[in-house]
């Protein structure tokens, strides 16, 4: 199978350039770059012109509830979404039921995504103690061995501090990506809002930065001493941030990322309670807003995930405090991504390595990158097309978005898998 | 505000009575003065009205009530409504009934009005903009957000003895973190017009911010009482101890415990309020609870009248000028 795609303006993560160019596809790779190869001859051709070209996005952090909730999600519907917004490779956390600790969990995942997959990649993420226990290690060797691409408790902390610096140790030992979503429950306790004015106009039990913070500050410290390579999930405060650029500063092999939806939502967008506003760590305040799009665009925050987590209706058609927390954030990645571009926060190319080149770099995947013998997972868009944001139209199983009726720039026109044109839009 | 929306109407009549938050003052003060109208009522040897007569009235306490649920059940008796008082907490939601279908399955009984105390703070609301239309939610607490008929039969108190609110430095004292009475009586004062309102409270009862509630804070009950004119004491809830947001019940009571020595720090004709139940010896000393300068049972009797009146008002009628005598 070849394919060209002609007159995109191609975005380059890897040399952060956007410029106008051809590209040459053959056998799943890139084979030509502005002139194709000799001999090469096109069966189908694409044309980009006025159009976006990059690497397809990879997500860092959904969840797709697979194995365990098919009332909020699955593999196949998941997938699909994926394909369909332009993310070509989905990392997903071990909290799936039963957890990723298993070879055989790895392989019932890997197995349905060959069944029953829409061509994207899923990468799971191991455990990093049995059961996210926290008490006995996982077997991260063979986990690794089948397919596991780093290691996490997900949302589960680990109490014991010992066994935190063990788990770590025995990870770094054998150079696995340790993940850590920094929280502390204690300090969580049972919260549901950002402690400030807004949680206190609402009665809403408040979750302090700290409860983020104080974790963040034991893991650098665990890191500092373990050497173990760490990356931070989803942080969501001002002094997180701050935090790991100090850490990065000393040289510590540290990266992180943070959701997307916490570079445009504040807690002041509860309004009324809306549950679908209720996410873990919470939406902040403005100044962590503003901090953590600084530490995008400076660097700090190396990449930007969806934080997907689809819920069926009923877990948020409750009082605010019982609902459960989370965003279905595939349907709308891309589009918020691309509006950190037109809100002047980062240029398209850095923002473009954050969903693409950072993440396969930090977790060791394929893609992410345009050149000559990189895997073809591409993305083309439209970046005049104007749309507006609806639950209704999402193609993920989870319609819980805070995000609807946002206008949005920017529509994805093609996707494709190792050179194969999986997703047309009509 | 978002909340301005769904409890009027197009013409800024009262549809659901939710929070204070998002009412105004004109509302306030036709609630206050209906229930004047009502208190006649309560006075009389016959004391029903028939503005709800043929209305049905669900009292949802999903929460433990001893005064917020008997005086909603008379308030509604004495406005002639048929009555039907859930105890949810030992009813359908715990065998696994979701909130939703329990209001649903209510509907179906054709209810008109639901009172509903809820554990979540934003339950209120959350019925509300489930409820079929014309049917209405009255917020009897909803976790630690508003309990807002509290709030207006204190305002009613606060009026009775004290009249123009302009002039006025009114002392909240206690557990602000988790009071949903709080909330609801500092957004009230404000409306009202209120010169001065204080909280005074340790720390750890305090939320984030709470300066931006339109409050003064105060971390010494001393300074705090210092020259108010009414001094509204909350119930200290014994699970605080275990939480360790405070050491003891007696170090408590040795900073935030009102008595007779304190008292007299504030204005000498200062009223003493307290929404109930009281810890005696907590937050408040016997003698100052049955004090002259007390109006905590007062308080108690016009909750009814207060209740008829915002119930009167949302099915359209303000006081008695349509309802007549039964």
């Amino acid at each position: 199978m070849s394919l060209q795609i002609m007159n995109g303006q191609v975005v380059n993560p890897l040399e952060m350039t956007v410029v106008k160019t051809d590209l040459f596809l053959q056998d799943g790779k890139i084979v030509g770059l502005g002139s194709a190869p000799k001999s090469f001859k096109a069966e189908q051709t694409i044309d980009a012109a006025d159009h976006w070209v990059l690497p397809g996005l990879i997500d860092c952090q959904a969840r797709l509830r697979d194995p365990g909730e098919p009332e909020k999600a699955n593999i196949e519907s998941e997938t699909k979404a994926a394909i369909e917004n332009g993310i070509t490779s989905l990392c997903i956390p071990p909290d799936t039921q039963p957890p990723i600790d298993n070879s055989a969990t790895v392989e019932l995942i890997h197995h349905r995504n060959e069944m029953f997959g829409h061509q994207a990649q899923v990468y799971p993420i191991g455990a990093l103690t049995r059961g996210l226990g926290g008490e006995q290690l996982s077997n991260m060797a063979s986990l690794r061995a089948n397919g596991c691409i780093a290691f996490s408790n997900a949302k589960v902390p680990l109490a014991n501090n010992l066994v935190q610096r063990r788990a770590m140790d025995y990870a770094g030992g054998q150079h696995s990506l340790v993940i850590i979503q920094p929280l502390d429950h204690d300090l969580l306790a049972n919260g549901c809002a950002h402690e400030g004015a807004v949680a206190t106009r609402l009665g809403l039990p408040a979750i302090p930065e700290a409860a983020e913070t104080a974790a963040l500050a034991k893991d650098i410290e665990l890191v500092a001493q373990t050497g173990a390579r760490t990356h931070f999930g989803q942080l969501s405060s001002a002094r997180s941030v701050d935090m790991v650029r100090r850490a990065k500063a000393k040289g510590l092999p540290i990266t992180a990322d943070c959701a997307i939806h916490q570079l445009f939502l504040t807690d002041h967008d509860i309004g009324n309670f809306d549950s679908n506003m209720f996410t873990i760590p919470p939406l902040r305040s403005q100044y962590d807003r503003d901090a953590l799009r600084e530490g995008v665009a400076d660097g700090t925050i190396d990449c930007l995930c969806s934080d997907h987590q689809p819920h069926e209706v009923d877990a948020k058609l409750k009082p605010f405090p019982s609902a459960e927390p989370g965003i279905s954030g595939l349907d709308t990645l891309l589009p918020l991504a691309l509006r950190l571009v037109e809100e002047d926060v980062l240029p398209l190319a850095d923002l473009i390595a954050k969903l693409t080149l950072n993440p396969t770099t930090i977790m060791g995947l394929p893609g992410g990158r345009i050149g000559i013998d990189e895997v073809a997972d591409l993305i083309i868009v439209d970046p005049d097309s104007h749309w507006v944001c609806s639950a209704s139209n999402f193609v993920s199983k989870g319609k819980n978005t805070p995000f609807e009726g946002w206008d949005f720039h920017g529509s994805l026109t093609h996707t494709l898998v190792a050179g194969n044109v999986v997703y047309e839009a009509r | 505000m978002p909340s301005n929306s769904i409890q009027l109407d197009d013409n800024g009549k009262l549809r659901h009575f939710l929070s204070i938050e998002g009412l105004n003052q004109t509302i306030l003060n036709e609630i206050l003065d209906t229930a004047d109208s009502f208190t006649s009522v309560t006075d009389r040897t016959i004391k029903k009205v028939p503005i709800l007569r043929g209305k049905t009235v669900a009292n949802l306490f999903f929460e433990t009530s001893t005064r917020t649920r008997s005086t909603f059940e008379l308030a509604e008796q004495r406005l002639s409504a048929d009555i039907l008082s859930l105890n949810v907490t030992t009813s359908a939601t715990v065998k696994g009934e979701s909130l939703l279908d329990t209001l649903q399955n209510l509907e179906a009984m054709q209810i008109d009005m639901f009172v509903i105390r809820h554990q979540n703070s934003g339950s209120a609301h959350f019925f509300a903009q489930h409820v079929r239309p014309g049917v209405s939610v009255l917020n009897a607490g909803d976790g630690q957000h508003e309990h807002p008929t509290q709030a207006m039969l204190d305002m009613y108190t606060i009026r009775h003895h004290k009249q123009d609110f302009s002039s006025l430095r009114v002392a909240i004292v206690g557990d602000i973190l988790h009071s949903r009475v709080a909330r609801s009586q500092i957004h009230a004062l404000n409306l009202l017009n209120t010169a001065e309102i204080r909280v005074i409270a340790p720390r750890t009862l305090l939320p984030m911010d709470t300066e931006s509630l339109g409050v003064s804070v105060y971390e010494d009950l001393e300074q705090g009482l210092e020259g108010v004119d009414v001094i509204i004491m909350l119930r200290l809830q014994k699970e605080r101890m275990r939480g360790a947001l405070l050491p003891s019940e007696k170090e408590y009571f040795r900073k935030f415990g009102l008595s007779q020595e304190r008292l007299k720090l504030a204005k000498p004709d200062a009223i003493v309020m307290h929404p109930g139940p009281a810890n005696r010896g907590v937050e408040i000393e016997s003698s100052v609870m049955d004090g002259n300068q007390s109006v905590i049972l007062q308080q108690v009797g016009f909750g009814i009248s207060v209740r008829m009146a915002v119930m009167s008002m949302i099915v359209g009628q303000s006081g008695l000028q349509s309802g007549g005598d039964a």
